[in-house]
């Protein structure tokens, strides 16, 4: 007992998909004790539509019944552990108040900060447990100065550390992911090795606690919603919108503002008029963006140095210039103008393959960042 | 792996001899007991042996037996079956905040359906107040449902006074008796009850079987419609091996009650104390007297008890935090909250529910096991060093003095 070298046990965080099924496939194989725990994070059904299912979305209780199968394949140790609390608390009042605030939340970064490296990190310590992992496509490896840093996945196709850039150096020293070095080819290669259900199972995209009627209908039902004018950058009124927390900057469709001048896109809102501020494409430009609760993982890039910067998780990466701000704030200037630079959404930095770190993207910068 | 069973209120092992009086009925006995003819004739006594043996444990008539599919079933027979067929009577149910799932949620299901249910609040230490539950009869009043003994603390409810009361009043009483059976008499007569329900796999019978108590004269509309089986009562074919098996157990638990309850008792006490002496910040949930001699349901400070259970359980330790939940994962205890314990004592609260075939050995494997656990996972709670600092500083002050 106790954390000593010897110790071989590993909590992996099984969600049910292909990813997490083939890490602890995976680990179990490397001779580590694996015991599987799924969270329990959102329940939909009520006493009224008992037996009432959310399909098709992650942690879901079909979910934790194909883990549970997994992990009875794997002949391991298999836990649900009931986080809806801290899930409410944490990932959806979260969720909800980003878009009152006007930015387009990112519920996945929040939940691996909050749920999965630090209430499930915690549990898994708590049994003892020397590693968590989980089925994420990023490595952690020691470099050349002996600390642990974030890596990119090996494929880039899957590539995940976008999602991760919230880790601390005392969760990247707790926690392993055994993807890293695999193609998503190769894993779904080892679930049919491992004879997983699993194997062949859709990737879920959809966000675990919206269900078919989409995000819009459940932010309104919890914050309510204000109607409000749509207007371009002159002021000149367009149309009326349902909701600012109904649009994402960049949006083009479902607008319904017709006329001439091209189509027309969601530029900004302005929250403290209630208003939609929307134009042409080459307007969604910009040159740099602030983000805030800036988190280093690893070194804080020299002056002048040309760092890669993701604003969203499919975004290929712009060479950017980093400048420091106050209380954490972060400003970076693109090398090239990029559009739809989103608040709420993460700004992570890279050189090379390695996260240097990252934050919440608070609003778009227009012109020379630097002066 | 060492395996050791402290969870007998969420099920118990099946006796071999009830096991082995059940096989037949799997094998050679297959016929419909319903039948004229000779395949039925066996089956058929067996049932009315098994009959006969529920109605011994609980003091009744064997026609005042009905089988059921579950505890849960007898329940909500018991609920329904006698609100429905009063509703010309009344609309008003009087409870407690703290009965079993089954009770419960059928009882809110006639909510929304139109039925007035008073929930009675319970004190600290689970018990109900006898004065409060009088009050709440109204002229409206159709039945009293109250369990015998809860199935997370153990506490017994006075259901002797209650019966009394719900008699006075002509007031139904039934009572849900599943964690009661076995352990502690029970006798329809000295409870004044007109309905009670049992259930086998909690007396070391099988699962998917139970049994209701009706007193005769008592009107009960079925909720299984069907053949003429159970009086008309419960509709479908008896399960004549699972029937048999749940006879015998109620046998066994006449036969044998008073000594395995004493000596399940000394080794509940012997843990019971053992772990509130081995670790600090331990109390205990529930009366500490009128409880089943089985249960000890133990509040430990500064831990996660659904942490502590599956540190025990990859020792082979099986104990539970109060009811065993569909999805296999853990709630708060709506228990444990009824009787005004804190958020935190009640997720730190664990449930050792002891049985026949536990011995001094598997209690003391726990009390060497458990105290390290707890002692580890304190020591990564930032509350408890604070707690630990606090300590620290008052015995500096005491030695300085």
């Amino acid at each position: 007992m106790g954390n000593t070298v010897n110790n071989r046990r590993v909590v992996v965080a099984m969600s049910g998909g292909v990813d997490s099924s083939v890490a602890a496939a995976l680990l179990k194989e490397q001779g580590f004790e694996v015991v599987g725990i799924s969270m329990q994070l959102w329940d939909n059904s009520s006493e009224e539509d008992a037996g009432a299912s959310t399909p098709g979305s992650c942690c879901s209780l079909e979910d934790i019944h194909d883990a549970r199968r997994v992990a009875d394949t794997l002949g391991i140790p298999f836990y649900v552990v009931n986080f809806e609390e801290p899930f409410s608390r944490e990932v959806v009042d979260y969720f909800v108040e980003s878009y009152t605030r006007g930015e387009t939340p990112n519920p996945c970064v929040k939940c691996n900060q909050v749920l999965k490296f630090e209430v499930l990190l915690k549990r898994a310590l708590e049994l003892d447990a020397r590693y968590l992992a989980t089925g994420h496509y990023a490595r952690i490896e020691r470099d050349e100065s002996d600390g642990l840093k974030l890596f990119k996945g090996v494929d880039p196709e899957k590539d995940q550390s976008y999602f991760l850039f919230t880790m601390t150096p005392a969760q990247l020293e707790k926690v392993i992911f055994p993807l890293g070095p695999l193609t998503k080819t190769e894993v779904r290669e080892h679930a049919r090795r491992f004879g997983l259900r699993t194997a062949e199972k859709k990737e879920s995209q959809e966000i675990c606690f919206v269900d078919g009627d989409g995000y819009p209908e459940f932010v309104s039902a919890r914050a309510g919603q204000r109607e409000g004018e749509i207007i371009d950058r002159y002021g000149n009124v367009l149309g009326s919108h349902r909701g600012l927390f109904r649009y994402t900057v960049g949006q083009r469709r479902g607008l319904n503002i017709g006329g001439a001048g091209g189509p027309r896109y969601v530029l900004a809102m302005d929250m403290e008029a209630n208003r939609l501020i929307v134009g042409p494409e080459e307007e969604l430009l910009t040159s740099g963006l602030e983000a805030r609760e800036f988190n280093w993982i690893g070194d804080v890039p020299r002056e002048g140095e040309k760092v890669t910067a993701k604003i969203r998780y499919r975004h290929p990466g712009v060479a950017s210039e980093v400048i420091l701000a106050e209380e954490g704030k972060v400003r970076v200037t693109f090398s090239t103008p990029q559009k739809a630079v989103t608040p709420g959404q993460a700004v992570v930095l890279y050189r090379g393959d390695v996260v240097l770190g990252g934050g919440w993207i608070e609003r778009a910068i227009k012109g020379n960042v630097g002066q | 792996m060492k395996k050791i069973y402290f969870d007998h209120n969420a099920t118990t092992p099946v006796a071999e001899e009830i096991f082995e009086a059940m096989v037949s009925y799997l094998s050679d006995e297959w016929g419909n007991p319903s039948s004229i003819h000779w395949a039925g004739r066996a089956p058929k006594k067996a049932i009315d042996e098994a009959r006969e043996n529920v109605s011994a444990l609980l003091n009744c008539t064997p026609q005042e037996v009905i089988f059921t599919g579950s505890g849960s079933e007898g329940n909500n027979l018991a609920i329904k079956g006698t609100v429905f067929s009063r509703k010309a009577k009344g609309n008003h149910i009087i409870t407690t905040r703290v009965e079993h799932p089954s009770v419960m949620s059928t009882l809110k299901y006639l909510e929304r359906e139109g039925f007035e249910v008073t929930w009675l609040d319970v004190d600290t230490e689970g018990m109900i107040d006898l004065a409060q539950l009088e009050k709440s009869i109204t002229p409206k009043t159709v039945l009293i449902t109250i369990m015998s003994a809860n199935n997370e603390t153990g506490v017994i409810l006075p259901v002797g006074e209650i019966g009394r009361i719900a008699r006075a009043h002509k007031v139904l009483f039934h009572t849900d008796a599943v964690q009661a059976a076995g352990k502690v008499p029970l006798n329809v007569k000295d409870i004044n009850c007109d309905l009670l329900t049992i259930s086998a796999h909690k007396l070391y019978g099988p699962k998917g079987v139970g049994a209701l108590f009706v007193k005769r004269g008592v009107r009960v509309v079925p909720i299984i419609h069907g053949g003429h089986h159970e009086r008309r009562r419960r509709g479908g074919t008896e399960n004549v091996a699972s029937i048999v098996g749940l006879g015998k157990a109620c046998e066994m638990a006449l036969r044998d009650m008073d000594e395995v309850s004493s000596r399940v008792r000394a080794l509940r006490d012997r843990l019971e104390k053992g772990l509130m002496e081995k670790i600090p910040y331990t109390t205990r949930n529930g009366h500490p007297e009128n409880r089943l001699p089985n249960t000890a349901n133990l509040g430990f400070e500064f831990v996660e008890g659904e942490s502590l259970l599956l540190n025990l359980d990859m020792l082979g330790i099986a104990a539970s935090s109060g009811s065993a939940c569909t999805s296999g994962s853990l709630e708060p205890s709506h228990v444990l909250i009824a009787m005004g314990i804190r958020p935190e004592l009640s997720h730190g609260s664990v449930r050792f529910s002891l049985g026949r075939v536990n011995t001094a050995e598997d209690v003391d494997y726990l009390l060497n096991k458990m105290p390290p656990i707890v002692e580890r996972m304190r020591s990564m709670s930032p509350l408890w060093s604070a707690e630990e600092g606090k300590r620290a500083e008052i015995s500096f002050e005491e030695k300085g003095h």
